[in-house]
């Protein structure tokens, strides 16, 4: 037994106040489990900004288009790891393929992340950049070359009706991936919205307030990278798309402050038997977190900025720097609102008598530096495939003894 | 779709061929894994067998009567219920061998006390002891034997059981009271308590004879008997054990 | 007899090596289904524990003789059972401790000033028959035997902690050395060999009454028949096993 767990637990023992069950010390739900649903969040977010393009023809934001795709991608292929960090047993983590209990909503995750990741994501982006694939590959040099080759699965069709079928796939997997992408975030609201035995979690809204919390930080956060990587490769932001995102990402701030509201409104009308230890949940121990960071600074805030952009019409230079600062509040209030949930719905003991804490270690494998270490590898990631994929490469159009190959 | 009617798009192809290869994979090879891996009803038989021959503690008191004539001595005194192993703890392996093996015997004040030391929380009518005050320092077997725990004398305060209650009306304007002031107790009450109960006062008139306002005793607080709280008796308001008045 | 660890060893051997079909695996695996207990027929069998408030004496030497049988480790984070103290104060509240509190936090257990009743209960796992864990099971490492007891199977439990946090009585932990989900088991392995738990053994003052649901001559039924009864949370429908007596309404 590892002497120094047992060391915090009696630490954290010192600090309960009321009655918790003995068991409850320990809060077993890290800071790998409030990143999980962050990174899924951004996965069905961006996912979603990008079928704004494809299924709603928004066309202002074709821009971000592929961006979306590869952001949704990257963090897609991380996601699964905080949870496999997490399991007392990762060597058995494969039991949730071979033996899933269809009864609960974790076992669904093996299915539905592989449906999105498979089906979805990964066919959209290659449909979306088969014909860019095959174009570079005959303009470039080993190892790139083979590279497009591979990933294109060899293709060399560029006819009419393929390209014509390439963009009927891709309408068709982005209606597809809409649900989907509802269901990847949906099914992690509902592992919490489903628990009775906790009142902090158990709520039809749930599912629905993760998932447009999810759109609120995917839009975000391809706002934050584009005006990070174009800056950088030394183009220009076109404000259109980054004033268009930034629309919806106003209108999904509203739909998502007016559902956590309404959660709100809705606790304290009702006032239940647990609205006591909630009570004292907030104001004690989540009052940075909700109040402060959360609302105030990771929804009011950025939702003022918005709306004084568009009453007051900024000029540019002012408008880019307020985005940047809305979409890093958000970033922060999505995260923190992922805590809340998560962590808080821990902190509070089923006899809705005490309170525990939470000890986030600096080192180990629940540590900060490790969920750090897990945010920062999706990025990096993604700096690898937009090396690889290109989006916004501009493909010369073929010669002619080119397209009769 | 019209195009499926021609020849599928070579992109088509190209997909459909690479998931047929992982999902027929996938599949081949779960037929090839065992089925004491994916047979929910293995699992359970497995584990079920697993915690079944988990090893066994606590041997229980029937298996202690075969050698032990102080199993006989402790069916007929207050510690019937007791179980042999709650004092002399885990004998499993003393009851499969006996000579080598020894359990334990505890024989100083601190063990009895776990039971019997007062506690506000015990249920009223469990015996309970203040340890500083009964008998300090002298070991409680040298009094009461733990297999036939009588005590040598018979208790003559009721606090000896009713702890929460002496207390109680210890610090009460009643403090002064016997008990048997307003419970009659018969002889039987203390060597069977459950069975033999004590009385309480029948009606109004008995708290009447100190607090009616014709009553002999001249310290007690006075109230008009016929009209005080007239459809009530005294104790449904006023808990006689600490009888405050607000 | 360890069938899953020597298949999964001999199956992923196998692989690694590219051979077929691992028919050592399967041998084993014969070999084991023929060598489970005869006798005991769980299907014959429904268990469930009495208990009753009002002789609880709060000794706690039920939760170290069930440490002591199930090899729970000692500290005072990991509890299959435990006992929770009450004191109803004035206005109805309840102000509630842990009976090890004074070994662990070095807080006075007991509380000053005027209570209006005090008294013990003791907790365990409430053996669903509607159980919360095992609905939320990813891989169906915890279940419902035949005889109505809820058990976890350590060589599959994936160690997620799902079950933990379904538990609407704080009633598992997960075991420290082994990281799988862990609770009382009604001490399986002495119930089926007609023994009682031994929690329900060592009470000294018979506050716990263990029995099987199915007999009709039984101090669990003659329990259920003279006392009113009460069971933990009835609003979340988990349907316990296990039934109080004389509990106060403020025992959550």
């Amino acid at each position: 037994m590892n002497q120094a767990t047992i060391d915090t637990l009696y630490e954290l023992l010192r600090q309960v106040t009321g009655f918790i069950y003995p068991n409850e010390v320990e809060v077993h739900w890290s800071i790998l489990i409030v990143l999980y649903p962050y990174l899924t969040g951004l996965v069905a977010g961006a996912f979603i900004l990008a079928s704004l393009v494809k299924v709603f023809n928004v066309k202002e934001v074709q821009a971000v288009y592929r961006l979306a795709l590869l952001t949704a991608l990257a963090f897609l292929l991380i996601a699964p790891l905080p949870l496999l960090l997490h399991l007392g047993h990762p060597e058995r983590s494969y039991e949730i393929f071979l033996n899933p209990n269809f009864t609960s909503a974790m076992a669904m995750f093996g299915f539905v992340y592989a449906w999105y990741l498979m089906v979805v994501l990964v066919l959209e982006i290659w449909f979306t950049y088969r014909r860019d694939l095959i174009q570079w590959s005959q303009q470039e040099k080993f190892p790139m070359r083979w590279l497009h080759r591979i990933i294109a699965l060899f293709s060399n069709d560029l006819s009419e009706r393929a390209l014509e079928f390439d963009g009927k796939m891709v309408k068709a997997i982005t209606i597809i991936g809409i649900p989907s992408a509802f269901l990847l975030h949906g099914y992690v609201g509902f592992i919490f919205g489903s628990i009775k035995a906790n009142p902090w979690w158990s709520s039809v809204l749930m599912p629905i307030v993760f998932l447009f919390s999810a759109i609120v930080s995917g839009i975000a956060l391809v706002i934050l990278l584009y005006m990070i990587i174009l800056p950088l490769r030394g183009e220009k932001i076109d404000m259109q798309c980054l004033d268009k995102m930034s629309s919806f990402l106003f209108y999904a701030v509203i739909v998502d402050f007016s559902l956590e509201l309404l959660d709100f409104i809705h606790r304290l009308y009702e006032s239940e038997e647990s609205i006591r230890i909630l009570g004292e949940l907030v104001m004690n121990k989540l009052f940075v977190s909700l109040g402060i960071i959360q609302v105030l600074l990771g929804m009011l805030l950025p939702l003022g900025i918005i709306v004084c952009i568009k009453l007051f019409k900024f000029n540019e230079e002012l408008r880019k720097l307020l985005y940047f600062v809305s979409v890093i509040l958000i970033q922060l209030g999505i995260l923190a609102t992922r805590w809340n949930v998560v962590i808080g719905g821990q902190m509070f003991s089923k006899s809705f008598r005490g309170l525990t804490t939470y000890k986030m270690g600096l080192g180990g494998i629940e540590g900060l530096l490790m969920s750090l270490a897990l945010l920062a590898m999706p990025l990096i990631i993604l700096a690898v495939f937009i090396k690889v994929l290109p989006p916004w490469a501009k493909a010369q159009a073929p010669s002619p003894e080119q397209a009769k190959s | 779709m019209k195009f499926l009617a021609k020849k599928p798009p070579d992109a088509l192809v190209r997909v459909l061929l690479i998931f047929v290869v992982f999902v027929g994979g996938a599949l081949i090879a779960r037929s090839f894994i065992p089925a004491a891996l994916k047979e929910k009803s293995l699992f359970i038989k497995a584990t079920v067998d697993r915690e079944m021959s988990k090893p066994i503690h606590y041997a229980g008191s029937e298996v202690c009567a075969a050698c032990h004539d102080e199993y006989n001595l402790k069916k007929t005194g207050y510690h019937v219920n007791l179980s042999c192993e709650t004092c002399h703890g885990i004998s499993k392996t003393h009851a499969d061998n006996p000579t080598e093996v020894k359990p334990t015997a505890p024989r100083k004040r601190d063990f009895c006390t776990l039971c019997h030391a007062y506690d506000r929380s015990r249920p009223t009518g469990f015996p309970q002891i203040n340890p500083a005050t009964h008998n300090p320092l002298k070991p409680c077997i040298s009094c009461h034997n733990p297999h036939d725990p009588k005590p040598p004398n018979v208790p003559r305060e009721c606090e000896a059981c009713h702890g929460e209650i002496a207390r109680t009306k210890a610090i009460s304007p009643h403090v002064l009271l016997e008990c048997t002031t307003c419970h009659s107790v018969p002889d039987g009450h203390k060597v069977s308590p459950r069975v033999v109960r004590a009385a309480i006062p029948s009606g109004r008139e008995f708290c009447g004879k100190c607090h009616a306002k014709d009553s002999i005793n001249k310290e007690t607080p006075k109230i008009d008997i016929a009209t005080h709280g007239e459809r009530y008796l005294c104790w449904q308001c006023h808990y006689p054990h600490m009888p405050e008045v607000k | 007899m360890d069938s899953n660890n020597m298949e999964r060893r001999t199956f992923i051997g196998k692989m690694v090596a590219l051979l077929l079909v691992p028919l050592g695996g399967i041998g084993a695996l014969i070999r084991n289904v023929a060598a489970a207990s005869a006798d005991y027929n769980p299907a014959e069998h429904y268990y469930g524990m009495g208990i009753q408030i009002d002789k609880c004496i709060g000794c706690g030497r039920c939760v170290e003789a069930c440490k002591d049988e199930n090899e729970v480790p000692r500290e005072p984070f990991f509890f299959r059972t435990w006992v929770e103290r009450y004191f109803i104060v004035g206005d109805n509240e309840a102000v509630v401790q842990n009976l090890d509190e004074r070994l662990v936090n070095g807080k006075q257990p007991g509380l000053e000033g005027e209570v209006m009743r005090s008294f013990f209960v003791p907790k365990l796992c409430n053996q669903c028959d509607k159980p919360p864990c095992v609905q939320v099971c990813p891989v169906t490492a915890t279940f419902k035997t035949a005889d109505g007891v809820i058990l976890v199977d350590d060589h599959r439990c994936l160690g997620c902690r799902y079950c933990i946090q379904a538990c609407p009585y704080g009633a598992r932990y997960l075991h420290p050395v082994r990281k799988t989900a862990d609770k009382c088991t009604f001490c399986y392995h002495r119930v089926t060999k007609g023994l009682n738990p031994a929690c329900v053994e060592i009470c000294p003052t018979q506050a716990r009454i263990f029995g099987d649901l199915r007999i009709k001559a039984s101090p669990l039924t003659r329990f259920k028949r003279m006392n009113k009864l009460h069971r933990l949370k009835p609003s979340l429908n988990t349907e316990p096993k296990v039934f109080y007596s004389n509990l106060d309404g403020e025992v959550r």
